[in-house]
């Protein structure tokens, strides 16, 4: 009986469709950046096609109007505005305009504001849009090593979703350590985070929140004893570059000599921006994102009960330079472009429905010279 | 070198594809023929342009010359000499000594009434370099696309191009490759190890019983069937070699062609379409 040639030619021919239809191919034309001299290989090349829907979908929005600076300070007007209260009145509602545009344009104001009582702090989202913002400032005054003078928005992530697209948070993978069956020590199973590679899959935990060491390469040609690094390990920071290079729509060799991955001198200098990219990245998980987990409900949490994270594919998204370049906080440079305030309240202390103002116990000095007089500035500078 | 007795038998006129009897001789050892003439041409040019890019630039370190094609920006036009100018020269030159050499092959199987399955398989390689060199950056847009002539620079140039794609692992045109290049190892070491276990007997006849004597292929079909229960045959085993061999070659080239022109992500993100089957998503 030669039943298996019908049965191979019905499997070839299954597995023919799935990849000729399944798969995203590519066709011609390609567009191609020489990064490098020419000859080595240092080329990132992207379909045209591709390309020209990913910009599509990364036009930024306008502001809805042009906003007033001068008159009465939004601070002065409103109740409880603890960063944004240096705007002029104007400036304040149209931001509030952008930022439920950017965040929740389904939702509208209620998705934040108690909308009998718009001072209220009762609703967890306000707390965290508090937060956000100011996590926003901090990135365009402290991270211009990473976001230049484009800087970002609340847009940049949240795209028009409460929730941005591409965040992440703590995957141990399948299994339970020192059961022999269906333990795969974090490795061996399709990790979406690592470019959906096999590699270690909680990678970006330990680089993007924890500060564990990517220098993995050794400096002689031959070992020498003095790299203790393992395969694991290794295999870990792959895992994170695989992210990158997802995250931003390229090829190693958009930061990389593959010839000596370790040699900045051979590395594109885009390699600088990335390597402050993760720092900044692990900076706002550890400052902003997790202090924030006694605020978050459970359903907005990953499936260890940790709070959602920030990753280079939150702003990126696809796109080496988010919204291909293109500064959207130029049109909010007073509600955006600098820290209004320190201090962090204690986010313990927060009772979802129940607390009305929460406010850092220090209250903000850092008031911009544009809502002070001059007396509150001689006190600020005092501090 | 004398000219065996027997030589000269094979030795006839005629089976040209050009020229007729006007190149149709041997100078000792070898038959020289249109493309005989045509090959050394070619590779005596691309061997002085090679080290005349040598002389330009900045090494005479044998591993670290590398003649570099032109940036980019020339797509797929002309580029000064020193400019990348060079590869594309040596490339046609290249060619032009690879295709001349098939094609001499093809005279002397001619001459000996055989087929043509060495210039065929010769054929194969032909066609990945030319892939490497022509068909993709073509279809790229630009020469800059093809890969530098240096022993050192090639192979970074492997490199780069492979991580461009982030994994080349997950490449599954490479993964093909790389299981032929496998399989005609082991199935060129199963078949001389046979050959020399059953034609090359021990010197005095004692080793292994063995009574000083060349076996039959009997004794070979015999040993494959008592170890996997079939044997591919004498005439088998090389049709095996040659298909396992040009797959090789041939999936070498598919999954380089692929890579750009039909695939600019990750290759890990190819298998989606496997992760995405409706069986179990």
């Amino acid at each position: 009986m030669k039943l298996w040639i019908p049965f191979a030619a019905a499997g070839a021919v299954f597995v023919g469709a799935a990849v000729l239809f399944g798969a995203d191919w590519d066709f011609p034309p390609i567009d191609s950046t020489q990064v490098g001299f020419r000859g080595t290989g240092m080329v990132v090349t992207q379909d045209r096609g591709e390309q020209a829907a990913l910009r599509l979908a990364n036009v930024p929005p306008p502001p809805p109007y042009e906003a007033d600076p001068e008159g009465d300070r939004a601070g002065d007007i409103y109740e409880n505005v603890q960063i944004l209260g240096h705007l002029s009145d104007d400036q304040f509602n149209q931001f509030m305009a952008s930022i439920t545009e950017w965040v929740a344009p389904e939702q509208g104001c209620a998705y934040c504001h108690n909308e009998e009582n718009m001072a209220s702090d009762e609703v967890y989202t306000k707390v965290v849009s508090r937060r956000m913002i100011e996590m926003t400032q901090h990135v365009n005054e402290d991270w211009q090593a990473h976001v230049a003078q484009t800087g970002v928005t609340c847009y940049t992530c949240h795209r028009g979703e409460p929730v941005p697209a591409n965040v992440w948070s703590r995957n141990l993978g399948p299994g339970q350590k020192g059961r022999a069956v269906g333990w795969r020590n974090g490795q061996n199973i399709v990790s979406k985070e690592a470019g959906n590679t096999s590699l270690p899959s909680n990678a970006l935990e330990s680089y993007l929140l924890e500060d564990k060491a990517i220098r993995v390469h050794s400096l002689t040609a031959l070992p020498n004893g003095t790299n203790q690094t393992t395969t694991k390990e290794t295999e870990e920071t792959w895992a994170l570059m695989m992210h990158m290079s997802e995250g931003l729509g390229v090829g190693c060799v958009a930061c990389h000599n593959s010839r000596a991955f370790n040699d900045w001198d051979q590395s594109p200098p885009q390699r600088v921006t990335a390597w402050h990219g993760i720092r900044m990245a692990r900076e706002l998980n550890q400052t902003y994102m997790t202090p924030l987990e006694p605020v978050f409900p459970a359903n907005r949490k990953g499936p260890e009960g940790d709070v959602l994270k920030v990753s280079c594919a939150t702003c990126h998204n696809g796109v080496q330079k988010p919204l291909y370049g293109v500064s959207m906080l130029q049109d909010y440079v007073d509600s955006l472009g600098t820290k209004t305030s320190t201090g962090v309240p204690d986010y313990n202390t927060y009772v979802p429905g129940e607390t009305q103002v929460l406010k850092p116990a220090q209250t903000s000095s850092l008031e911009p010279v544009s809502g002070m007089g001059d007396a509150e500035k001689a006190l600020a500078s005092a501090d | 070198m004398a000219l065996l007795s027997f030589e000269r038998k094979y030795r006839v006129r005629g089976g040209t594809l050009i020229g007729g009897d006007l190149f149709d001789f041997w100078v000792g050892p070898f038959y020289v023929g249109f493309f005989g003439l045509t090959t050394a041409f070619f590779a005596g040019l691309g061997t002085a342009l090679m080290a005349y890019g040598a002389a330009l630039g900045p090494t005479w370190n044998i591993w670290r010359i590398s003649i570099a094609p032109p940036d980019l920006s020339y797509g797929l036009g002309l580029a000064p000499l020193a400019e990348g100018g060079l590869w594309q020269v040596i490339t046609i030159c290249a060619i032009g000594a690879f295709v001349s050499w098939a094609l001499r092959e093809v005279e002397i199987c001619r001459k000996l009434g055989i087929g043509y399955h060495v210039p065929f398989a010769f054929g194969v390689a032909i066609f990945a370099y030319v892939t490497l060199v022509v068909f993709r950056p073509m279809l790229l847009g630009a020469w800059g696309h093809g890969f530098p002539y240096g022993i050192f620079s090639h192979l970074d140039w492997v490199s780069n191009v492979g991580y461009q794609y982030l994994h080349f692992h997950y490449n599954p045109a490479h993964m093909l490759a790389v299981s032929l290049f496998f399989t005609t190892t082991l199935a060129l070491s199963l078949h001389g190890g046979l050959i020399l276990s059953a034609a090359n007997p021990g010197r005095d006849g004692t080793l292994y019983n063995n009574p000083n004597e060349v076996k039959t292929p009997e004794y070979e079909d015999t040993f494959f069937r008592d170890i996997i229960g079939y044997s591919v045959g004498t005439l088998g085993i090389h049709r095996l070699g040659l298909v396992l061999a040009l797959n090789a070659g041939f999936w070498s080239a598919v999954c380089i062609i692929i890579s750009g022109p039909l695939w600019n992500k990750g290759w890990p993100e190819w298998w989606n379409w496997w992760l995405d089957l409706p069986i179990w998503s």
